[in-house]
This record gives structure tokens, sequence and C-alpha cells, in this order.
């Protein structure tokens, strides 16, 4: 290949190849192999998914009730989610209808996980692509008292305790044994914080890792453990009983006290310590406004997620938007239909899949799977031990979805530019505050930069509208409704012979749906695209390239040998590979032929 | 110089009374006496930070999730002064060659002396390539990893069962740890996800005692999985009241009656869930109104659906409410049409006990 134009970018592979695998501080198993030119700009990206379960094929013939543990460990990280997509489907297909209660619940829960999750990315999965831990040992710790007493007013912030969280670090280090902070890209000249600021951050890593473990706990009042709680087809499992008999064994009084503590917490935390972070370090790092935009100026989509109104997924009812800009015209947002036919489609011509046609994309309703693992003939290596891919020919577990065969970027950014596009007054004022906090112009939001700081705002808006959930949920109460679940149509004999539904959700990291069919009271078929489907897949039969990719051209690297700008993007986009790779046929043929060993 | 968790703790600012108060701590919360705390002192004091070595296969990351809900010890703690994290592809900051420099590095460093944590499972079908980290095959790189471990820590149900990628019909022969490395020991920590502090507890009894936990025939640690769910159940009194939830949200629910009649399976699993509670003991599945799955037994997919009704149980009477249970549980799997397998389950869980005890006897003889 010499070069390729696709979408406004150009990719030439023709430079120096760089293969980065893993990709650590990510859900999941990701390559990144890029060609870089003669001045180490990247000009050619190739995003790989290395894994793939199946999970899917698993479902068939299952009960529809207990579709939503299985997906629900399609991922640990976002836990939760996909049991939320999947009893949402399930409920569409069998048309039942949630008690208020339920639905104040699952948008409690679900607003909990991003809080979590996203807080859990900025500081343990994302923070060290900007903060120089070691660098932290040189700084003075009353400086950085001063530093954080600028910002927040936050309490852990006297030059002793600065002194202390250093001492910690130092004796760390000294030990030799630097554990996960081995071979770190430590003093590169792309690390751009002040001493004072990277002690700051690494004190409040600490200090973070300690608190998330906290804000789950709403997960596990509701649905009885974290990760991985307990959801219910009609409902949640969580009975109600405030004040009568046998009250101390449901959600009481003293349960719903502490969600009430734990979101104050929650809200204290994000306002105090990650927002001022964020913009802080932000702050320094400008240059990345203008690097790793990919398509987030062109195509984004959102589904919309929590239903302000129980049993209404329509922009009427979700207090965050749905709807697609393409071409970066925010002027004009278009709607969805997950049942359409030719609005979402998969494509395999780049994945190691095979279509009976492979010229065409399929709806999910009617999705195939069959694996097939063919590498290109320009691979370097063999199938098991690959030194570079080829990407002319296959080379991903992750399928190409597209929305009206677009390429569209989904996640915070995504979210946050329908709803600002849509006219959302609160997300409008918080994207503004935070653009004028930083001086830079609306178009710094398309960018590396945007992205992570749009999952801040995100972690904001959550942790403020858990609040919001739970002063919902006890007004309800106090209404005297206590209902939780609606049981007319569990038993299997009250359904139709066949059924298919399909239901929008948003996942931390974007745009997710499960597409269910049911038949003779079993799963016939079960298929989910899913956020990082959509950001980490290959490029389509037109060689149009996805988010990852994209996001990749363009950028500068300090020092090739050391992936710090590669990973600065990838992660703001905060992948999840278990979630992006497995999918089913339709009839759950027999998919792989195994060979005993 | 080789660091020792008590140089770091009395570096960090901790006097040598809190510190031996934490000795204590830890050795009654652990059920050992005077003699414990004592062992544990010593131990602290002349040891360097054991190297973990933590793989990532077919999974979800619901156990490393978990393992940083963990509150005593906290996980900072753990990763910062017990262990020396050296890989772990979920929080480590280098990536690609750099991280796998310092795999190497361990295994080259710490030859015989490191542990190896899995979290997931390799798959088998198609040489291995449906998980393919590095370009190779994941088996490959737990072969090449297990080889100089000195244990294996199998988290969750993926690495000990399988879990869900090996539900039927398992499309990708994703196969547990112990049926691919076969010559060292393998403590297994069962659960989708194991409870956060039974984690950081095997770890912790791992560092303290220099030994593995007793295990049990499945290769469980018993402290934490010679129970059923069912046997410290809270609601146990409403099952053996017959006071039963009929259907989600009725008036029973409301009270907290037992769960068993839509589909817990609580009298056929063995986990400390009812006993230790999830994030910080705090409820479990339970108390929060929803069935135990079972979620750390083997093949917990394949046993019917977990609303199952289970229909021929025996109120509980004269035969005695430990055998009423397990006739219980083994309704609910022959339902499902794999009897033979739990109760060979059962009965390998029971011979186990009195192995174990076999065990202690002949040591004591010798």
């Amino acid at each position: 290949m010499a070069t390729i134009e696709t979408q406004g970018f150009t990719l030439d592979n023709s430079g120096q190849r760089i293969v980065v695998d893993p990709i650590t501080r990510i859900e999941g198993h990701l390559r990144i192999e890029v060609n870089v030119d003669k001045n180490n700009v990247i000009r050619n990206a190739v995003s790989t998914g290395t894994m793939w379960r199946g999970l899917e094929v698993i479902l068939k013939g299952r009960d529809p009730r207990d579709a939503w543990a299985f997906v629900e460990r399609i991922c640990g990280v976002c836990t939760g989610v996909h049991a939320l997509a999947s009893v949402r489907s399930v409920e569409d297909a069998l048309g039942i209808k949630i008690p208020k209660n339920a639905n104040i619940i699952r948008n409690l829960m679900h607003a909990t996980l991003y809080a979590q999750d996203h807080l859990v990315h900025f500081y343990h999965l994302h923070a060290l692509d900007w903060v120089d831990i070691v660098s932290g040992l040189k700084a003075d710790p009353r400086k950085t008292s001063e530093l954080a007493q600028s910002i927040s007013p936050w309490p852990n912030s006297s030059p002793g305790y600065f002194r202390e969280v250093q001492s910690r670090l130092k004796k760390f280090v000294d030990s030799g044994q630097l554990g996960i902070f081995a071979n770190g890209y430590w003093g590169n000249a792309a690390y751009k914080l002040p001493a004072e600021a990277n002690l700051m951050a690494t004190a409040h890593y600490l200090e973070a890792l300690d608190f998330q473990k906290e804000i789950v706990k709403i997960q596990t009042i509701f649905g009885g453990k974290n990760p991985h709680p307990n959801w219910l087809v009609g409902g949640v499992p969580s009975p109600i009983n405030v004040d009568g008999t046998g009250a101390v064994g449901a959600v009481n009084i003293v349960n719903l006290n502490m969600v009430k503590d734990i979101c104050d917490r929650t809200i204290e935390f994000v306002d105090q310590v990650y927002i001022p972070d964020l913009l802080a370090i932000a702050g320094f790092y400008k240059d990345w406004a203008k690097i790793g935009g990919g398509l987030s100026g062109q195509n984004v989509m959102s589904y919309g997620e929590f239903p302000d109104i129980a049993n209404d997924y329509s922009n009427n009812s979700m207090l965050l938007p749905s709807g697609v800009i393409l071409g970066g015209d925010l002027k004009k947002v278009l709607e969805i239909d997950l049942k359409a036919q030719d609005q979402v489609q998969e494509w395999v011509a780049h994945s190691w899949y095979k279509y009976a046609d492979p010229t065409k994309g399929l709806h999910p309703f009617d999705g195939v799977t069959d694996p097939e693992f063919v590498l290109g003939p320009g691979t370097k290596g063999t199938r098991t031990n690959i030194e570079n891919l080829d990407e002319s020919a296959k080379y991903s577990w992750v399928k190409s979805p597209r929305w009206k065969g677009n390429a569209v970027e989904v996640g915070p950014l995504a979210r946050y530019l329908v709803a600002y596009a849509r006219g959302n007054k609160e997300i409008q004022e918080q994207v503004n505050g935070a653009l004028k906090a930083l001086d830079v112009p609306v178009t710094a939001l398309f960018s590396t930069l945007g992205r992570t700081a749009a999952r801040g705002l995100e972690c904001q808006w959550a942790a403020h509208k858990m609040r919001y959930f739970y002063d919902q949920l006890m007004a309800n109460i106090k209404a005297g409704d206590l209902n939780t679940a609606n049981v007319e149509k569990w038993e299997p004999a009250s359904w139709p012979a066949e059924a298919k539904g399909v239901a929008p959700c948003e996942a931390p990291r974007g745009a997710l749906a499960h597409w269910v069919k049911i038949k003779d009271t079993r799963i016939d078929s079960y298929q989910c695209v899913v956020p990082t489907t959509w950001n980490a897949g290959p490029r389509d039969q037109k060689n149009q390239i996805g988010a990852y990719e994209a996001a990749l051209l363009n950028t500068p690297m300090v020092n090739p040998a050391q992936p710090l700008e590669i990973l600065r993007t990838i992660h703001s986009f905060d992948p999840c590979l278990a979630c992006a790779t497995h999918v089913m046929g339709p009839e759950g043929e027999e998919l792989v032929s195994v060979k005993v060993r | 110089m080789i660091e020792t968790y008590y140089d770091l703790m009395r570096r960090q600012g901790i006097s040598r009374r809190s510190f031996l108060k934490f000795c204590s701590l830890t050795a009654a919360s652990l059920g050992l006496g005077d003699a414990g705390a004592q062992q544990i002192a010593q131990a602290m004091q002349t040891k360097q930070r054991t190297p973990v070595v933590w793989l990532h296969g077919l999974e979800c990351t619901c156990c490393t999730e978990s393992f940083i809900r963990s509150a005593h010890p906290l996980a900072k703690d753990v990763v910062l002064s017990m262990i020396s994290l050296d890989y772990d592809d979920t929080l480590m900051a280098a990536a690609g060659h750099q991280a796998e420099a310092a795999l190497e590095q361990t295994i080259a460093k710490y030859k015989g002396n490191y542990i190896l944590a899995v979290e997931g499972n390799p798959p088998l079908a198609d040489d291995g390539i449906y998980c393919i980290p590095g370009g190779k095959p994941f088996v490959e790189k737990l072969r090449h990893v297990a080889k100089d471990a000195k244990a294996i820590v199998s988290w969750g149900s993926c690495a000990s069962w399988g879990c869900v990628q090996a539900a039927k019909p398992n499309p990708t022969q994703a196969t547990p740890v112990h049926k691919v490395i076969t010559d060292k020991p393998i403590i297994k920590v069962p659960g989708c996800p194991p409870i956060a502090e039974v984690m950081t507890g095997v770890v912790t009894y791992i560092l303290t005692f220099d030994r593995l936990p007793d295990l049990d025939a499945q290769g469980r640690p018993k402290m934490f999985y010679s129970q059923r769910v069912h046997d410290k159940c809270y609601r146990r009194p409403h099952f053996d009241a017959g006071q039963f939830v009929e259907h989600f949200d009725d008036a029973g629910a409301r009270m907290g009656y037992c769960l068993y009649k839509v589909g817990c399976k609580g009298p056929v699993t063995y986990n400390a869930c009812s006993a230790l509670r999830w994030n910080e003991g705090l409820s479990f599945p339970i108390q929060s109104g929803h069935g135990c799955i079972g979620c750390s037994e083997d093949a917990f997919w394949d046993k019917g659906s977990f609303y199952d009704h289970l229909t021929t149980i025996r109120p509980p009477g004269n035969l005695g409410i430990e055998g009423t249970a397990d006739r219980i549980g083994l309704t609910v799997v022959a339902a499902a049409g794999a009897a033979i397998a739990a109760h060979a389950a059962v009965s390998a869980v029971k011979q186990a006990r009195s192995k174990t005890r076999n065990d202690k006897v002949a040591e004591a003889e010798k």
C-alpha cells in the first residue's frame, strides 16, 4: 500500500512500524500498530482486538430472564451496564413495564457506576499518561500544599500531608521494587507537569483508590454485591420496607441514609478533587486540545440514557439525549431507530469473521458470526506469533459497526456533543464553564484532551444526578409507593410464542444495545453491539477507519520507542475489549472446530 | 538492601507499638492466638515484598475490580507495601515492550520465588487464537510464567472453573488453569468475582505464614469455602420455618423471607458471602432480595435457570437441617440434569474435610 484517502484522512504505512501490545491500563486485550514518518508523526494506525469469548453463542437456548447475569460478565469494569441493557431489551420484547421505583433505583445504580468508573479511569487507568509519579519526589511539599489549596477547598492539603505521601513514595522507589510503576516512561519529555502537580496527583491517585470503593456501595445495597450486582427482569430485586415488620431485612431507612451519605460524599470528592485536578492538569497540556480528535469533529452518536420517566426511552424522558451528528453539523441532530434495518449494521471485511455476502452489512437482529482467523499476505511472523499485522486483510476480533454506513465515535464526549447540540442547558453550562476555565475555544472539545475533559464533566454530572435520583426515590416512597418489581409476566407461560426486543443504553464508554429474539420461551438469538466495538473496530469494506485509528493519525511522538502519546489518545476512549469482542450466529451453529490438544 | 514490611511501616511513621498491635489484630482476625501474632511480626520484619505477576486471559476484569474494593487491608497498601505487583496489564504504567520486559525481568530475577495470579483463562480451541495478547496465544504466556512460579492463585471462577465463556457450548474451549498447569501448587479462589477481602485475605495469609492456606479437595481455601451460603444465611430461620418469598416484591420479600422458592442456590454454594458479606460487610445478594446464583461453583451457568423452583423440597424436621439441605441441593442439580457431577462435588468436599483431618493426624504422628 502506498496511501489511502478516507474521511478526510490520509493513511500512509511506508514509515517505521511500531507495535504496542499489550496496551495496558485498559479492560481486555488490545494491540495497536502505527507507522511513523521521519519526523516521528503517526501516519497510519491499526487497532486490533485480540480476544473473543463467544458469549452470545452461549446464550442461545437459555431463559431470557437469566440473560442479564451472563451478559453482565461481558465486563466487570463497567459492571452492571450489560445487565441493564439486557433486562431493558427483554422487557421490550415481552412488553413488560417496570414500576417507578425500579426505574429510579436502576438510574441510581447506573449513575453510581458512571461516577465510580469515570473516577477510576481518570486516576488509575489514564493519569499515568500525564503524571510523572517519579518527578513528585522532587516536589516541595509546602508549594504542593499551596498549589492544592489554590485550586480546591479539599481538606487533605497540608504541607505535612504531602510530605507524608512523598516520603511513602520515596521509600517505595528506594526499595528497588517498583511494582506497577516499573519500566514506566518517567522523565519522558512529553510529561509537562511541575513536580508539585505530580505529587498532588499522586496523592489523589491513592485517595481515589480508597474512595472509589465507597461509591459502589450503592450498588451493594440495591444489588447485593459489587462488582456484578443482581438485576431483575420487570424491576429490581431489592424490596423496599422502610418501617414495617421485617424492614431490617430489606431496603430500609438505615440503608437509605447510607445511600444519601454516599451521594453527598461522591459529589464532594468529584467537585473538590477530580474536577480541580482535571482542570489543573489540562492547563499544562493544552497542545493536546489539537491532537487526537479523530472522528469526534465529524460523526458522534449517543443512544440516550437515564430515563426520567419509567419505561420511556424517548428524548421526552432521557436526561442525556440520543442522536447522531454527522459531518460536524451541530445544528442537525439525527434520530436513531435501533430496529430500523438500515441504521445500525456491522461489517466484517477486516474482522476475523465471514459473511455469506462480504459486501453487505448486517443489522443485529440478522447478525452472523462465523469466526475465520486468517492473516493477510503482508503479515510478519506466524499465526501464533504475530510480529506485524497486515491491515489490508482481516486483522481484528472486533467487527466494524456503522450507522447508516458511517463510522461514528461514541462515549462521554459524543454524549456531551449530542446534549450540547440538543440545547441541554445543564450540559452547555458545564462545558462552557470548563472551556472558559481553560481559556480554549469550543473546537478544543474535538481532541484527546476534550475526550478526557468530557468524561470528568460527566462524572460530576452523574454524581449530582445520584443525589437527584435519591431524592426522587425518597419522594416516591413518601408518597406511599413501595413497588419495585412487576411480576405480571414473570411466568414464561404468559409470553408470546415469538418476540424480539431492543432498548437503548449508554454505558460509561458509550452507546450500547442488546438485540434479543425469544422463541418458545427461550433465547433464539442475542446480539450485543457495544461502545468499544464502535470505537476500536477495524476498517470496513470501504476502508473507512474507526474512531481509534482516526484519533491516532497525525500525532507527533517524542520518542517512538516509548508509546506515551499512543497511550494518551487510546486511553482517552477508556477501552473495554472484553466488551468489544463477542458475537453470534442467529442459528447458534457450531462456530469453531475444536481441537483437543 | 532488603526492604521488609516492617521497614516500610516504620519508615511510614508507624511506631513499633502500632506495628505489634497490627500483628495481634491480624492474628486475631485469622483466628490465631499470641503465637500467631509473634509469627506474623517475625515474618513481616524479615521479608522482602513478594513479587506477584498477575496475568489476564479470557475474562471481564471483575476480579481486579473486586480486589481494589478491599478495605482490610486497603488495595493500595497491598500493592505498595505488602507485595510487589511487578506485572499486571490492568494497572501497570508501562505498555508494550516495556511491559513485557518487566515481566521477563521478574521471571529472571525471582525464579521460583514469585507468585503467579491468574485472572481469566486460556482458550485452547484452534491453537489458542481466541486470546492473543502480544501476538501469541495466551496459553503460551501462561505456561511460560507458570514454569518458574512458586505457586499459582487462580482468581475467580474463570481461572478456577472456566466460568461464563466455558458455559455450554464453550465455543473457544476456555479451560481453567489447573487443567493446563499440572505441576504447580494452585489455590482456587472462585466466585464471580470473589469477595474483595477473601482475595486480600488469601494474599496476606500466604505472605504472613509463608505457606499456602489449607485447601479442600478441589483446591479452595477451607477458611472461606468450606461452608455453604445457606449455612450462615441470616434468612435461614425463615427457611426452617417454611416462610418463603413466592414472587419478587411480594409481602414475604418485603419481610425478608427465604428466597429458596425463587431460585436461591445458597444451599448448594460453598462461599463466604453470608458470613463475610460484600463491600465491607454491607450486604450480599440474598440480603438485597435476590437469590444466590451460585457463582463460586463449578459450571454454575449450566445448572438450570437461576430462578428454577425446587420441586421436591422436604420440610425440615426429623432428618435434621443438614440432611435436608444436602438433599435439596442434590435435587436442584438433578433437575438440571447434572446429578452425578453435583453429587461428586458434594462428596468430594466431604471427603476433603475428612482427608484433611486425616492428614493432620498423620502429620501429628510423624
